[in-house]
């Protein structure tokens, strides 16, 4: 038992109750939201600290030990992913202070911002599959309100859409636990895995498990990413910043547990499939960004070729591909929301989103200017930058278990990557300035310092990477054997 | 022609008050019986939108002159500060405690820190059901 283990999901959710509270302060809205995301990212680093300590924590709410309670459990992957969220939803939510506009503030932005951390927060700690759906959907809820907050006419056709999609494939979520607890008879992560390694995968289980691919490839955008470029495009850019940061990588997170820990017995099958949707992902993704000559959409787009890639570590499904997976799920998380923001701060200043339609920012921005080329290059996975240990240990373990095809679009995608996001760079920054200081339709003031404080991650994370690389071979040797989280969240010998 | 909605005033204001009885048996029958904070926050809030139906919203405004959304919250945050009542005493998150008392009235009673929990949720079921209901009413 450890009450710490709740914090990370109560301390948003507090704060965002306070805040509905309080509609109409709105610089108390600003830092008490920034200040409770602040201390989540404080206890988020204690308890990794404890896990690589004493191992993996649990909570079982309410005394009722697994598998009849709900379990909290945090290990080395959910603590990193959770501390992870906390940077960058700071980095957005500083953002957010210049950017959104006050009649979005004053109609509970900060709250639900605050909620849809909650449901993401709340669906990595979870050891419940229920509970995970049930954190889903408070995440997707904040996320449908927030799509749709403010009320343009883009935005509410896009939410449509975004709606519809989510409501059916959280129906087939529901649809697969029913499956698997009338076949297993359980709910709990660790149980259910017990009880599959009993009776072994047979077909119907395997059946299960591919109806729990759908689903969660529908909230990542894995092959099923049709509905993404249109909703992340249409919200404000701090709002569409978390989105691309934070909502696919939980339907990965979900990905990477249901298939290392529950249905883990037949990869010629499941496994595999992964593999083709996620080379599918990565070459019709790339189409979609090489082809696009609209920011926002670039942006879209890259996050699909990303979730791609990381996913192709998990179908090759050795360790080192696994703690590749992970590395690069980290560093895109935080690349993803600076590239979402630092987009929107060049829309802002152009007045428009069209690349044809702006040139030689460079000239008046250039702070903006090279903090995107870094950005760029960290995407790509240059040597010394964030991406680039991640994109290595995939395409290495890709090519130790003889995935070859794999490796060659992962690395064709990087080649894609880099011409789509370059194309917005060049366009965008070189040539001729049209724009002189004074007809620019927006200032960067307060913009860049999210920006610059989130660069210092990735660079730090590029830099530093022997300093976390024990926490990594952690969470991957935690995903590879099954059995270590399954001693401790039953507490069996 | 003003329509005359005498008789579904004079019925309301009786079966508001039926109504609102029934809605707190359901409320406190949820441990043993079937009831319980969600129902017994929507019956309350059918109550309300029958007011709302027979008369209009500004006089029921004026009689119950609250912010339903700040219901809502409050309601959310009763729930989870029963939970973190429980870290205090450094039990697990949510564990629920109850026991046996002897009150002047009803006699030997028991209660529940469970009860608190589902107060939470009748509150936030209130406050949430009447806050679609007002929103959607506006400019008929």
């Amino acid at each position: 038992m450890n009450n710490l283990v709740i914090l990370p999901l109560l301390i948003p959710l507090l704060a965002g109750i306070f805040l509905v509270i309080f509609r109409q302060n709105i610089l108390l809205q600003r830092w008490f939201s920034i200040v409770a995301i602040f201390s989540t990212g404080v206890v988020a680093a204690y308890l990794l600290q404890m896990v690589a300590d004493d191992g993996i924590q649990t909570l079982a709410i309410g005394g009722w030990e697994a598998p009849f309670g709900i379990v909290l459990v945090i290990d080395m992957f959910s603590g990193l992913l959770i501390l992870t969220t906390s940077i960058v939803s700071f980095g957005c939510i500083l953002f957010a202070f210049n950017s959104i506009g006050l009649e979005r503030e004053q109609f509970y932005f900060y709250p639900f911002m605050l909620f849809l951390i909650t449901g993401v927060n709340g669906s990595f700690l979870t050891g419940d599959l229920f509970n995970l759906f049930v954190c889903f959907e408070v995440m997707l809820i904040s996320s449908y309100v927030l799509i749709s907050l403010g009320g343009t006419k883009v935005q509410l056709r896009e939410s449509i859409k975004y709606v519809l999609i989510n409501i059916m494939s959280s129906t087939m979520f529901l649809l697969g636990i029913a499956y698997l607890y009338a076949i297993t008879g359980t709910l709990n992560m660790a149980h259910l895995s017990v009880r599959i390694a009993e009776v072994g995968q047979q077909g119907l289980l395997t059946t299960v498990a591919i109806l729990f691919l759908v689903v969660f490839s529908l909230k990542a955008a894995l092959f099923l990413y049709f509905w993404l470029p249109g909703s992340y495009a249409a919200p404000p850019t701090a709002i569409g910043a978390i989105f691309g940061a934070l909502l696919t990588k939980v339907g990965i997170y979900a990905l990477f547990r249901m298939f290392t820990l529950v249905f883990y017995h037949q990869p010629e099958i499941t496994h595999l499939l992964l593999g083709v949707m996620a080379a599918l992902t990565m070459l019709l993704g790339g189409i979609g960004a090489v082809s696009q000559w609209d920011i926002r959409k670039i942006i879209a787009y890259n996050v699909i070729i990303a979730v791609g890639f990381i996913v192709s570590g998990l179908a090759v499904f050795t360790s080192t591909a696994v703690a590749g997976g992970i590395y690069y799920l980290i560093h895109d998380m935080i690349v993803k929301a600076l590239l979402f923001l630092l987009g929107g701060t060049i829309i802002g200043i152009a007045g428009t989103s069209k690349l044809k339609e702006m040139s030689g920012l460079i000239r008046n921005h250039p702070l903006l200017g090279w903090m995107f080329f870094i950005t760029v290059l960290a995407l790509a996975g240059i040597p010394p930058l964030s991406g680039f240990i991640g994109k290595v240990l995939v395409i290495k373990g890709t090519m130790e278990a003889e995935f070859y095809w794999l490796a060659v679009i992962g690395l064709l995608s990087s080649l894609m990557v880099l011409y789509s996001v370059m194309k917005i760079f060049v366009n965008g920054f070189w040539g001729e300035t049209y724009l002189s200081k004074e007809q620019e339709k927006g200032t960067t003031s307060g913009l860049l310092f999210p920006c610059i404080l989130l660069t210092m991650v990735s660079i730090g994370f590029g830099l530093g990477v022997e300093g976390i690389t024990f926490y990594i071979d952690q969470a991957a040797n935690g995903l590879m054997n099954p059995d270590i989280y399954i001693k401790a969240v039953l507490k069996s010998p | 022609m003003k329509p005359n909605d005498v008789i579904l005033q004079t019925v309301t204001k009786i079966v508001t008050f039926i109504i609102l009885t029934f809605a707190i048996y359901l409320f406190l029958a949820g441990h043993h019986e079937p009831g319980g904070g969600f129902i017994g926050g929507l019956v309350i809030a059918s109550a309300l939108t029958l007011l709302y139906l027979a008369f209009d919203i500004e006089t029921v405004r004026e009689g119950l002159p609250v912010d339903f959304k700040v219901v809502a919250a409050v309601g959310v945050f009763i729930a989870v500060a029963t939970g973190m009542g429980s870290i205090l005493f450094d039990q697990p998150f949510l564990s629920q405690a109850f026991g046996y008392f002897n009150l002047p009235i009803f006699g030997k009673t028991e209660l529940a820190t469970a009860v608190l929990f589902d107060l939470g949720v009748a509150l936030a079921v209130v406050g949430t059901g009447v806050t679609i209901i007002l929103s959607i009413s506006r400019d008929a």
